[in-house]
């Protein structure tokens, strides 16, 4: 929530200004353990499919075979993993999708600040129909685009590229990303502003020098978001490419679902292969990445 | 509270210049980009939910017969009531379970923190990589069977994924698991926002745990079960990877949604025009709630 603490603070005034004194001294009976006996098990079968997973990931094929899916592992084996990355295509898939999801977190997050600066620091006719507008494409249902999507990509000459595959997601996004980034842009100090234009700072320079770096809150957040978004990305990447060579993780995943069909290990080893680069970025920004998932939902 | 130069009354056609051309390119980069990756294909959908298109040929108008042979296309209506099913069994079990968890996750204390993590862990494993992970829970030989097994239900044992009965319902639990730590997330931040000394009066008044939720919490709650409420909605009708990689909406065409069945008649049969016109039924079903949610926002933007 911190992060993009600006906006919500400016959005609901009426919230912040009652809440801060009544949560601090707000008295609590101890603790009962029923909380924990609830959600002891709770916690367990929420994560069983992870486990359960694991297990499967790290046995050995004839493991699987001769005693079920469901045992518990009497074998351990990376042979899953090492089938997975080399024959089942993973590793080329990863760097595919990290290629991809770099790109386009990087272009969607320069694009959009550069609209939500102009729309929020500027008086542009009509931008605050602008800003809906630009929301609202994100929100439509992918549906509605795919077929034009793909045709488009084939006019351009750019069907079957990851440049496309950046291209639609830069596209897709860019209206979420600017409506957010408006929100803390808005927020900023109008000071630092004056400060920077008497010092003869010109639009350029004020984007560049003050309000990227107060913004990165709020851009790592986005960033954090958008990763996870991109990198677990399905239905536009089937969309736009054709060739298995350059189909991104989760593509690339179906397919070898297909191809190992009876070969549960490789299965499961590529899936938590493919888990573990999102798991990662929401270790490390946990914070950023829940206030990224609050982000238009903050009262 | 902005920083811009200030206020004295212009007329409308001086905003034009004052705005910096280095700004007015700032902005329209990004529009102009959207404009033609999206409101630009999302146009031509309509148009072409008007042909019958193979992709290759020109595609010859047909007017309305489209959306008349989704009237009487079984699959269509399967995948139609699915995807109410959809609507409410997902959205239902997700906004309730993720209610229920962030009430009871609301308080910080020992292990809360390990609870809320292993809520919203799934969420960060893909759509599509959920689904290969419930492939391995639902196998005939998996896990689910083989505790049902241990426990003596042998007779519950079924094939979840390959059960015309059954398979869809497998599908959503598979997908209600991803989402119920994304809509405890947003209730946290919603119980975060809410005024305890309301509450606290409430119990000293005698009002029991229920009665306090029911008449305290809940009202505060509004702006969060509206947003809720609507991204649950869009995010239904968008529902395409878990099931494309649980079943790829078999069998038998039971499990298949809206987004799959379209998807199935752009890429796979090669039907574009018919494809669009389902596109533009989900477009029609989902642009009530866009609307709600857009509102939301820009009554925040004020």
């Amino acid at each position: 929530m911190s992060a993009l603490a600006p906006p919500a603070t400016t959005g609901a005034p009426t919230a912040a200004g009652t809440r801060p004194a009544a949560r601090r001294r707000r008295p609590r009976p101890a603790r009962s353990p029923w909380l924990h006996v609830a959600m002891v098990p709770v916690t367990l079968l929420w994560l069983s499919p992870i486990v359960f997973v694991l297990f499967v990931a790290v046995r050995s094929y004839d493991d699987i075979a001769g005693r079920g899916l469901g045992a518990l592992p009497a074998s351990f084996s990376l042979d899953g993993f090492a089938t997975a990355l080399t024959e089942g295509g993973v590793l080329r898939s990863l760097g595919n999708s990290a290629l991809v999801t770099a790109c386009a977190v990087v272009l969607s997050l320069a694009l959009s600040s550069f609209a939500a600066y102009a729309l929020s620091r500027f008086d542009i006719p009509g931008r605050r129909t602008i800003l809906l507008t630009m929301l609202a494409g994100n929100l439509l249902p992918p549906q509605i685009l795919l077929v034009p999507v793909a045709s488009i990509t084939d006019a351009v000459g750019i069907a079957d590229t990851l440049t496309a595959l950046v291209i639609v997601q830069v596209g897709f996004g860019i209206g979420f990303y600017t409506f957010v980034l408006h929100g803390f842009m808005r927020g900023l100090p109008g000071e630092v502003f004056e400060a920077a234009r008497l010092d003869g700072a010109g639009p350029g320079g004020i984007f560049w020098r003050i309000v990227l770096p107060l913004s990165r809150p709020s851009l790592a957040a986005l960033a954090a978001l958008a990763t996870t978004w991109i990198f677990n990305d399905l239905i536009w990447a089937m969309t736009v490419l054709r060739s298995e060579a350059k189909f991104p993780i989760t593509a690339a995943l179906l397919n070898l679902q297909g191809g190992f069909a009876s070969a549960w290990n490789v299965v499961a080893a590529g899936s938590l292969i493919a888990a573990v680069p999102t798991a990662i970025v929401f270790f490390l920004f946990q914070k950023q990445f829940v206030s990224g998932l609050l982000v238009g939902a903050n009262k | 509270m902005s920083a811009q130069p200030s206020t004295t009354p212009t007329r409308r056609r001086n905003r034009f210049a004052r705005v910096p051309l280095l700004v007015w390119v700032f902005l329209l980069v990004p529009f102009v980009v959207e404009l033609f990756w999206v409101f630009w294909p999302a146009a031509n959908s309509f148009s072409l939910a008007l042909t019958r298109w193979d992709g290759i040929g020109l595609a010859e108008p047909v007017g309305l017969q489209n959306f008349r042979d989704l009237a009487a296309d079984p699959i269509f209506l399967t995948a139609l009531r699915n995807n109410v099913i959809w609507v409410l069994g997902f959205g239902g079990l997700s906004v309730v379970g993720g209610l229920v968890l962030a009430v009871t996750l609301n308080k910080p204390g020992p292990l809360v923190g390990l609870y809320r993590s292993a809520i919203y862990l799934p969420m960060v494993v893909s759509l599509a990589v959920s689904g290969l992970f419930w492939r391995v829970m639902y196998a005939p030989e998996g896990p689910i069977n083989g505790t049902l097994g241990l426990l003596g239900l042998e007779s519950l044992e079924r094939q979840w994924l390959a059960d015309p009965a059954v398979a869809l319902w497998a599908v959503l639990i598979a997908a209600v698991w991803r989402q119920v730590g994304y809509i405890m997330v947003l209730y946290l931040a919603g119980l975060k926002g809410t005024d305890g000394t309301l509450e606290e009066a409430a119990a000293v008044d005698g009002a029991n745990a229920w009665q306090r939720f029911w008449r305290i919490v809940m009202p505060q709650l509004r702006g969060v079960n509206t947003v809720v409420f609507a991204v649950t909605v869009i995010d239904s009708l968008r529902t395409f990877d878990i099931v494309w990689a649980m079943t790829r909406g078999g069998p038998y065409n039971e499990t298949q949604l809206l987004s799959t069945y379209m998807f199935q008649q752009a890429f796979t049969t090669g039907n574009l025009g018919y494809a669009s016109a389902i596109a533009v039924v989900i477009f029609a079903l989902a642009i009530g709630f866009i609307i709600t949610y857009l509102a939301r926002q820009a009554r925040t933007e004020d």
